[in-house]
């Protein structure tokens, strides 16, 4: 795909993105663009207003102003059910699984939409039940074996280390099929080789899947070491937005950060 | 001895009926998160419903039961889309369990307008007569064995439904966690009407061996039946199938034996006791997990 084309019409497009709660305006004029297989950072203070940003792009909160276009289609207001199905996925800042499920059912249930047979075909064992499951099964196996989980297959989830966990919850998210991957703070509560090894993870998808990503991220050797473009949000606005290098080096980002 | 055999089983039996109901409303509070205490009164509209198949119009009994699942099945879904899916979406659940109740008299008062007060002395829908052991002196009601072995079944198919099934695995899954659910794409209310499918088509077996076992139906058949139930549910950990399934197999037995050997006017306030005692000892019922709270 050549350049121009690509730049043209970016993946996701989010324009004067806004949300008031109560007198609280969380976010004010928030605009983005992200271009296909990029990874994004989303970067800022605590409270500045990522979360709701997530919230916003995946449904769960309805923006007061804005657009958001995936792949040059209209999302915004979209339920959360669609936006999963508009080719949206994503993680949680604490771990969301389905915790008494095994590891690979919760990879199933990722697949639920791409895979299709009757009630009465479950009920009665028909062939297509059978070939199915069997289909989903193979297909969460290659995603656990992609994340390398593929020897956890049947421990339930709330069993798994919290490094695995995270993978796992990506595993889940890319099984969605999704066109963009939003990742929240993926490496928190994370050790330096549990970092370390999510980078390699997030490397890995981009390469096996062209996946666009955008996260959020406090850990800033993992925002350096790998994405190309940040914004930096502060008290819900845009601080500074582009080439990760530059914007990590401007003042008044390290102000931000670290106060005066 | 075989005195004492004989009370077993039909506390078995009861309890069988208790589990089959408390099923409906543990899956119903594991998916939607809310008590529907109309549950009670969808076994009495199986039980009319069958009553009116097969000695109204003389319709074979298994064909009835077929029949009367559907008609559950509609009530069942109606009500949900109709009192419970709007309320749930304002996100207010103590609306959703008042209305609940009000849905539970609406159906007993329709049930009397439309077929009066007057008990209907109900037919077994089982028409063998059992099994005579130990010479005559143990003898099991075929109605008591049918219902055993149906609420077996009913708890291996749902157990594998559950587990082995894509709809199954999206009810787990919004049962976990409907926020994580829904951002995987699954699409939350259509999971919570099958459960509603499910839980009123059981509720309509349930109507027919309850009836079958004690054959009288008046339009407040299914309300005490319904209580007991959800004692069971809570009693197994309400939430847990193979739980519900204990609790209603523990809960018969202790009812039929307190009745028995304690008092036959005592035995409701027993089983209403122990409910207290859980609820004091072990608050998440026999197989409820304990909720961890974290700091």
């Amino acid at each position: 795909m050549s350049q121009e084309t690509t730049e043209k019409k970016p993946l996701l497009d989010v324009s004067n993105l806004s949300i008031t709660f109560g007198g609280l305006r969380a976010v004010d004029g928030f605009q983005l663009q992200i271009q296909k297989g990029e990874l994004y950072g989303l970067i800022g203070p605590n409270g500045a207003g990522k979360t709701t940003i997530f919230n916003m792009l995946t449904g769960v909160y309805k923006p007061n102003e804005g657009v958001i276009l995936l792949d040059g289609q209209d999302i915004t207001g979209h339920k959360t059910v669609e936006i999963n199905r508009d080719g949206i996925a994503r993680t949680f800042q604490n771990i969301r699984l389905f915790q008494d499920m095994p590891v690979i059912d919760n990879v199933k249930v990722g697949l639920q939409n791409q895979y299709h047979y009757s009630i009465a075909a479950s009920i009665f064992h028909l062939g297509s039940y059978r070939k199915v499951e069997k289909e989903m099964d193979d297909a969460a196996m290659e995603f656990l074996k992609i994340f390398d989980l593929e020897k956890f297959r049947d421990y339930k989830a709330a069993n798994l280390p919290y490094g695995q966990q995270r993978k796992l919850e990506i595993a889940r998210a890319m099984a969605t099929k999704p066109k963009l991957l939003l990742l929240d703070e993926p490496a928190a509560g994370m050790n330096p080789n549990e970092t370390k090894e999510l980078m390699d993870t997030i490397e890995l998808i981009r390469e096996k899947f062209g996946i666009t990503i955008l996260l959020i991220e406090h850990d800033m050797k993992l925002v350096s070491g790998i994405c190309e473009k940040v914004t930096v949000l502060n008290f819900g606005r845009i601080l500074r937005q582009g080439i990760t290098k530059e914007v990590l080096r401007d003042p008044e980002v390290v102000k931000a950060y670290i106060g005066e | 001895m075989l005195s004492f055999l004989n009370y077993l089983i039909s506390g078995i039996s009861l309890g069988s009926i208790y589990a089959i109901i408390a099923l409906g409303y543990t899956m119903v509070y594991g998916i939607a998160k809310m008590l529907n205490f109309a549950h009670g009164d969808f076994i009495m509209v199986g039980g009319y419903a069958i009553f009116t198949c097969m000695i109204t119009l003389g319709m074979n009994p298994f064909v009835s039961i077929l029949i009367a699942m559907g008609v559950c099945l509609l009530i069942g879904v109606g009500t949900e889309k109709i009192a419970y899916k709007p309320l749930r979406e304002a996100g207010s659940p103590l609306a959703v369990l008042i209305t609940a109740i009000g849905v539970s008299y609406l159906l007993e008062n329709l049930a009397l307008l439309i077929f009066g007060s007057n008990p209907k002395s109900f037919t077994s829908v089982v028409s063998w007569s059992g099994l005579t052991l130990a010479g005559g002196q143990l003898r099991i009601q075929g109605v008591t064995i049918v219902t055993i072995v149906v609420s077996l079944a009913v708890l291996l198919v749902l157990q594998w439904f559950v587990h082995g099934t894509r709809e199954g695995q999206a009810m787990l899954a919004v049962s976990q966690d409907r926020g994580a659910a829904t951002l995987m794409g699954i699409n939350v209310n259509h999971t919570i009407t099958l459960t509603f499918a499910i839980g009123s088509a059981l509720a309509a077996v349930a109507g027919a061996l309850l009836c079958s076992a004690y054959p009288t139906l008046t339009p407040y058949t299914g309300a005490m039946p319904g209580i007991k139930a959800f004692v069971a549910a809570v009693l197994g950990g309400i939430g847990s199938i193979p739980g519900a399934m204990i609790g209603g197999i523990v809960l018969g037995v202790i009812e039929i034996l307190a009745r028995t050997y304690i008092s036959s006017q005592l035995s409701d306030a027993i089983v209403f006791g122990i409910l207290v005692v859980v609820l004091l000892v072990k608050p998440t019922g026999i197989l409820g997990k304990n909720i961890q709270e974290k700091v």
